[in-house]
This record gives structure tokens, C-alpha cells and sequence, in this order.
């Protein structure tokens, strides 16, 4: 096992000593030693194995043992794709607000900023690294949200830092139009690395939607990681949608860090891919932050999600949410880790956290670990996990309105997901996500 | 419309119900009265099909049909509706989303064509007025943070919209003050016509100062101990439930046992 690991890290290696040395595109010192040292802490770390407590119920063997061939050049993004072939992920309010990225990376062809603001910025990241207008924002902020130090997948991500994207909102910046993020994988075999970098300025407000999504069924592996920075008063809605294909392996990071009075307010849905793991960070060091951590994941036959988050507060007057709700189908399995962390000066402290989670079959299975560290004394905290069944009260109730058993368990499983999915405010992304709810429940029902 | 005929049946092992007679026709209204504990809410129970409750001896015909070998869901397309005395909550689900479901799945039952969500919308509008609902009710989650008054009318909306042939109520008026009473009641009384029944489970005579019924029904310890017309209801209320187990002494004895 560990020279099967090895070998695959020369593959890595390979890819990345190619990347190192085309000096045609960003050329920049620094990002050159930042990729460096985090190959070497990747070839330190390897891939995490279920020894490592935070991996302990998520098996990456599989994903170490494909040779999967990193897209990092254009070529990896010029296979033809019709315009008709992403219209099912399209959402009509952000149809001139969208970066699309093929395999990881950017298509301007099918992209459009046409609807944003012009002082916003929205851009391919390799570009802003060689653009010297963005070069030293991006400087000051990239790799300090996500550690490539402690996790061996972000150390990978960070080793491949080229391409994906740079988002700025420039102080007191208003931005109605909500931004796309499109991720589109249609290779075989394939690893992209997409890496995105959001700087909200003072007082900005905007909404960013991050799509993961596939064209047909192949096996590929998404290594994301996003950075958020939110400064002192500013506002983020974020939306993350992972609806990889099913044979897809999809391994993400997002950390937020909240300025004073800021507000981030994320919700993740989790649909498709063969085994997801997503880990969010959100660092509230300064007074007054407030954040809701919300997601959905919905799994059947064999797949597998991990979510593990980390909330943690380190100033006093910060307010945290986390509504998690998980459905669980066939034999799919998901793990669920939240921490909480209060520091010792996080008086006035409000937190709470929640995950509930609904078993349609015998034979899936959830762990689900939610922790709460108090080190202040003067907080509000309460956190709590739930693991069940669909309610027999509820299901006979509505049989007695003549509704058949089956539909009753679809529709009381619809409910338990729109508690989630209800909270999403672009209309277009919520119908399709109702939709492909009710899909999955249909076929439960044909099957 | 309806005739039980020596029915017993239990929770869990044990007998509730001890041999119940009763034959309910159409445009009738039947209130079956008893003392916490003598099996009304078993009757209406068992009546709309609930899982936990098994029937051990006796039969019930529903329109000439073994109401008993039917599905919950089955009777209630057939025309039987039970409303509860504690509604369900149903997060996620409209309201309105909720009984267009039941409507179609109804209607699709009886043949007809469904109706799309604006046709809908219509026909729930006209039957919401019969229980003085207003349309925010429509978008929010069913009976989520209702009151218990407001999930007691939307019971009845539910009756209003799904046209049952057999009503069952089940303590309908418990928890509700003077005007959400009012309001209930009047929605029965516009939903009752020559053509379907009413059963009103109670332990009050209050609800029957509203919806008048021909006939009343008094349970205790499991069988029908007294049978009269609407002013059976008030001697009942009069004496109190105590009077009924001194005039029928098999009743009364078996009720100090199980004290």
C-alpha cells in the first residue's frame, strides 16, 4: 500500500513539475514557493487514512489509487460542450453573472459578468496572480484561510494553485446580481484542482453560488478549496452545490474568516458523487461576526458524504447557526463531525448547532459526532444530533387524507429536505434542487 | 352508510373496545359520549385504519364493504375521514401543496381528472371560507406553529376540500375556546347534507349545543352502556358521567376494578 501511494504521488509530481516550470504563465516567486512548499508537506502528509481521527469513518484508499491525470492546462478545458448541455445547471438569474469552468478551468466563451457591478471583480485566478492590480490582494490572503499544513488534500490543492477563481467586492460594494461559479467535469480519469479566493471588502455585500456538477457519468476527482475573507462589515450569502456524477470522487475545503459585524451565511447541498468529503472552517475573530452553517446531504445505493466543520468563536458577541440534515438511502453512509469551539474570550458567545438525520433503508448508516467546547463562562450554546426514521403518526396521518403510503414517505421526505433547501433565495437553484429531490424519490418509488 | 357490528378490538394486548354495536346512516348525526378511557378515541381510531390497533373480534361494514380488510388510505378515498384530536405536524409541506395531493389522489381514485395548482388555488379559497381561514395558512407547513384552534379548523378545512361521505371527529372541540368552537362547529354544520354522515367523538356536551346530533351514543368501559337522543347529552352533562355507571351496574363495577 504505501509504494502504491508513492507511485501515485510521482504522478502528481509529474503534473507538478511541469506546472513549476512553464514560466509562459504566472511566473510569480512566491506563488512558485507556496506550491513548492506544499507539494513537500503533501509528499509528507500523503493521502489521510482512517487512522487520522478526522478521517476515521472516510476510506480515500480509492482515490489514491487511481492514477488520475491533473487538468491544469487549456487543453484539459477544449472539449466541445454545448451550450444545450449545461442548461440543466444554469440558473436564469445569474445567466449574465457566471463563470463557467471546464475541468476546472475557466471558459470565458461560456462565461458572462455582463450583470456585474464594474468596480466588482470576478476573475480567473491565474490572471489576477499576473494582473498587478489584484497581484498583492491576492498575495496577502491566499493559502492564510485553508491550512495546507494540517490537511494533505488542501496541500495537494495548494501545490496546484493555478487555476480557478478571484472574487473581490470592494468596500461598500452592492452586489444584487448573485455570482456563478459553474464547475463543469466531463473528463475521464481526470483531477482538477479549482481554487477560489473571495475578498469582501468593508460593508460589501453580494451572494455566490458554487456549482459542482458533471455532463455524463465518469470517474474524476475534485480537489477544491475556497477562501473566504470577510472584512469588517460585510455580508455574504454563499451557496455550495455538489451534484458530481456518481462515479465521481469529490474532496473540498471552504474556510470563511469573518471581520468584526460581518455576516456569512452558507448552505451546502450534497447530492451526487461516489464519496464527498467536505470540510468548512469558519474562523470568527473578531466582535460582533454572526454565521449560519447550513446543509443538506442526500445519498442512496453506495455512496458515501463526510462532512466535518469547525465553527470557532474567539471573540465575544458572535452568533453561529449549523442546521444539518442528512436522508439516507440504500446503503449510502455519511458521517457528520461538527465542532464547536468557544475560546476563553468569547464571552456573550451564541451557538447553536443541530443535525438530523432521516434513514429511508435498514441498511444505511450515519456517525454523526457533534462537539462543543466551552472554554468562556458567560455563553448561550446548545447543540444536538438526531438519527431516525420516518415517523409512524406522521405517515398514518396523511394515509388517513387517502394518500398512499409511498407517496406519504416521499412527501414527509421532501418536507425533511425543504427545511434546508426551503432557505435558498435564488428561485431557479431551489426549484432544480426540489426537483432532483423529487426525482431521487421517485425513483425510489418506481424502483 | 355504516354499521359496526359487535367489534373488539385493542392496543398491545389489551381490549378496548368490548363488543360495539352501532349503524350510522346518511344524513345522520351520531356524538359518541363517554368518561376518559371508555374507548371513543379507539372506535374513532380503528374506524380510519390506525396501525397500532387490532381489531380481535366482529366486523365493520362501510356502503356494503369490509371497512376493516381496507387500507388507511384506501378508506379515506373511499369517503372516510377522521379528524384528529391531536393534528400531525408536517414540516416542509405546504398546506396547500399538502391537500391538492390528497384532492388529486382522491380524484384520481374516483376516475376524474386532477386539478393543476391554479385550479386548485380556486376551489381552496371557496372551501377555505368555511372555516374562516385566510390564505396565509395556504403557504405555510401543515400545522406547523399553528395554534390549537387554527389546527383544529384546518382539520376541517381538510374535511371541506376532500368531500368525505363518513366524517369521524375526534374531540374536534377539546382545547378550543368559545370563537374557534364557534367557527368549527359552523364549518360542520355547512359540510353536513343528506347525503354524507357525521360521527362527533366528545367528552363535552358543549359541542353539541352547535352540531346538533339525532342521535347519542354513551361509552363506557368499552361497549355502549346508553343510547338516546340529543337530550341524552344533557342529562349527561347534569349528572355527570358517575350517574350513568350507577344505572348500568356491569359497567360500573368493571370501571371500579380498573380504578
Amino acid at each position: 500500500m504505501v509504494t502504491e501511494i508513492a507511485s501515485k504521488e510521482n504522478s502528481y509530481q509529474l503534473a507538478f513539475r511541469d506546472l513549476q516550470e512553464d514560466r509562459q504563465s504566472e511566473s510569480v516567486a512566491w506563488l512558485r514557493r507556496l506550491r513548492a512548499n506544499a507539494m513537500d508537506r503533501f509528499a509528507e502528509l500523503g493521502f489521510p487514512s482512517v487512522k487520522d481521527e478526522e478521517w476515521k469513518y472516510t476510506n480515500v484508499a480509492p482515490i489514491a489509487a487511481i492514477d488520475f491525470k491533473p487538468a491544469l492546462s487549456q487543453t484539459a478545458a477544449e472539449s466541445e460542450l454545448e451550450t444545450e448541455a449545461l442548461a440543466p445547471f444554469s440558473c436564469v438569474e445569474t445567466a449574465q453573472s457566471e463563470l463557467v469552468f471546464l475541468n476546472g478551468i475557466l471558459r470565458k466563451d461560456l462565461s458572462s459578468l455582463a450583470a456585474i457591478p464594474e468596480e466588482v471583480v470576478a476573475m480567473d485566478l491565474s490572471e489576477a496572480i499576473a494582473d498587478e492590480r489584484y497581484r498583492e490582494i491576492v498575495w496577502k490572503h491566499l493559502a492564510q484561510q485553508a491550512d495546507y499544513v494540517a490537511d494533505g488534500f488542501t496541500a495537494l490543492n495548494t501545490a496546484f494553485v493555478s487555476h480557478g477563481a478571484f472574487v473581490y467586492l470592494p468596500k461598500n460594494s452592492v452586489t444584487k446580481t448573485p455570482l456563478h461559479l459553474l464547475f463543469i467535469s466531463d473528463g475521464a480519469e481526470t483531477a482538477s484542482f479549482p481554487r477560489v479566493l473571495v475578498v469582501a471588502g468593508e460593508n460589501s455585500s453580494a451572494t455566490l453560488i458554487e456549482s459542482f456538477v458533471s455532463v455524463n457519468d465518469s470517474r474524476y476527482f475534485t480537489n477544491a478549496v475556497v477562501e473566504i475573507v470577510l472584512k469588517d462589515g460585510a455580508r455574504l450569502e454563499h451557496y455550495k452545490v455538489q451534484r458530481e456524477s456518481v462515479e465521481a470522487f469529490h474532496v473540498a475545503t471552504t474556510a470563511a474568516d469573518l471581520g468584526a459585524n460581518s455576516s456569512y451565511d452558507t448552505t451546502t447541498i450534497n447530492f451526487g458523487a461516489k464519496l464527498s468529503r467536505h470540510d468548512i472552517h469558519v474562523t470568527m475573530d473578531n466582535e460582533g461576526a454572526e454565521c449560519w452553517v447550513d446543509g443538506l446531504y442526500l445519498v442512496t445505493a453506495t455512496q458515501h458524504t463526510d462532512t466535518h466543520s469547525v465553527i470557532d468563536h474567539r471573540k465575544p458577541h458572535c452568533t453561529s447557526h449549523q442546521l444539518y440534515k442528512g436522508i439516507l438511502d440504500g446503503k449510502s453512509r455519511a458521517v457528520f463531525n461538527g465542532k464547536v469551539f468557544v475560546r476563553h474570550d468569547a464571552q456573550k458567545t451564541d451557538a447553536m448547532q443541530t443535525n438530523k438525520n432521516l434513514l429511508l433503508s435498514n441498511e444505511a448508516r450515519v456517525d454523526t459526532k457533534p462537539q462543543l467546547e466551552i472554554l468562556a463562562d458567560d455563553v448561550k450554546c446548545a447543540h444536538g444530533a438526531a438519527v431516525g426514521q420516518i415517523e409512524e403518526d406522521e405517515l398514518f396521518y396523511l394515509e388517513t387524507r387517502g394518500i398512499h403510503p409511498d407517496l406519504a414517505r416521499n412527501l414527509l421526505t421532501y418536507g425533511f429536505a425543504e427545511e434546508v433547501i426551503g432557505k435558498i433565495k435564488i428561485d431557479s437553484i431551489r426549484k432544480q434542487l426540489d426537483e432532483a429531490v423529487l426525482n431521487r424519490l421517485n425513483a425510489r418509488l418506481e424502483a | 352508510m355504516l354499521e359496526i357490528k359487535n367489534l373488539y378490538a385493542g392496543i398491545d394486548g389489551n381490549e378496548i373496545l368490548k363488543g360495539i354495536n352501532l349503524t350510522v346512516k346518511k344524513g345522520e348525526i351520531h356524538a359518541i359520549m363517554g368518561p376518559n378511557g371508555s374507548g371513543k378515541s379507539t372506535l374513532a381510531k380503528v374506524l380510519a385504519g390506525h396501525p397500532a390497533y387490532q381489531v380481535t373480534k366482529g366486523e365493520v361494514l362501510y356502503e356494503g364493504k369490509n371497512l376493516l380488510e381496507m387500507p388507511p388510505d384506501e378508506r379515506a378515498r373511499e369517503g372516510v375521514f377522521m379528524a384528529f384530536q391531536y393534528p400531525i405536524e408536517v414540516p416542509g409541506v405546504s398546506n396547500a401543496q399538502f391537500l391538492r395531493l390528497a384532492y388529486n389522489e382522491k380524484r384520481k381514485h374516483l376516475g376524474e381528472e386532477e386539478l393543476d395548482p391554479l385550479e386548485f388555488k380556486d376551489l381552496l379559497k371557496e372551501r377555505a371560507k368555511v372555516v374562516e381561514m385566510d390564505a396565509s395558512f395556504m403557504t405555510r407547513s401543515v400545522n406547523e406553529g399553528f395554534s390549537g384552534g387554527e389546527k383544529k379548523r384546518n382539520e376541517i378545512l381538510q374535511m371541506a376540500v376532500l368531500e368525505p361521505k363518513l366524517a369521524v371527529l375526534d374531540e374536534t372541540d377539546s382545547g378550543l375556546d368559545i370563537d374557534a368552537l364557534r367557527i368549527v362547529a359552523g364549518g360542520v354544520n355547512q359540510l353536513h347534507n343528506p347525503e354524507n354522515a357525521v360521527i362527533l367523538v366528545t367528552h363535552y356536551q358543549r359541542l353539541l349545543d352547535y352540531i346538533v346530533p339525532q342521535f347519542v351514543h354513551v361509552l363506557a368501559n368499552g361497549r355502549i352502556a346508553k343510547e338516546g337522543g340529543k337530550e341524552l347529552a344533557l342529562e349527561l352533562e347534569e349528572k355527570g358521567y358517575d350517574w350513568l355507571k350507577a344505572t348500568t351496574p356491569e359497567t360500573s363495577g368493571a370501571g371500579a376494578q380498573a380504578k
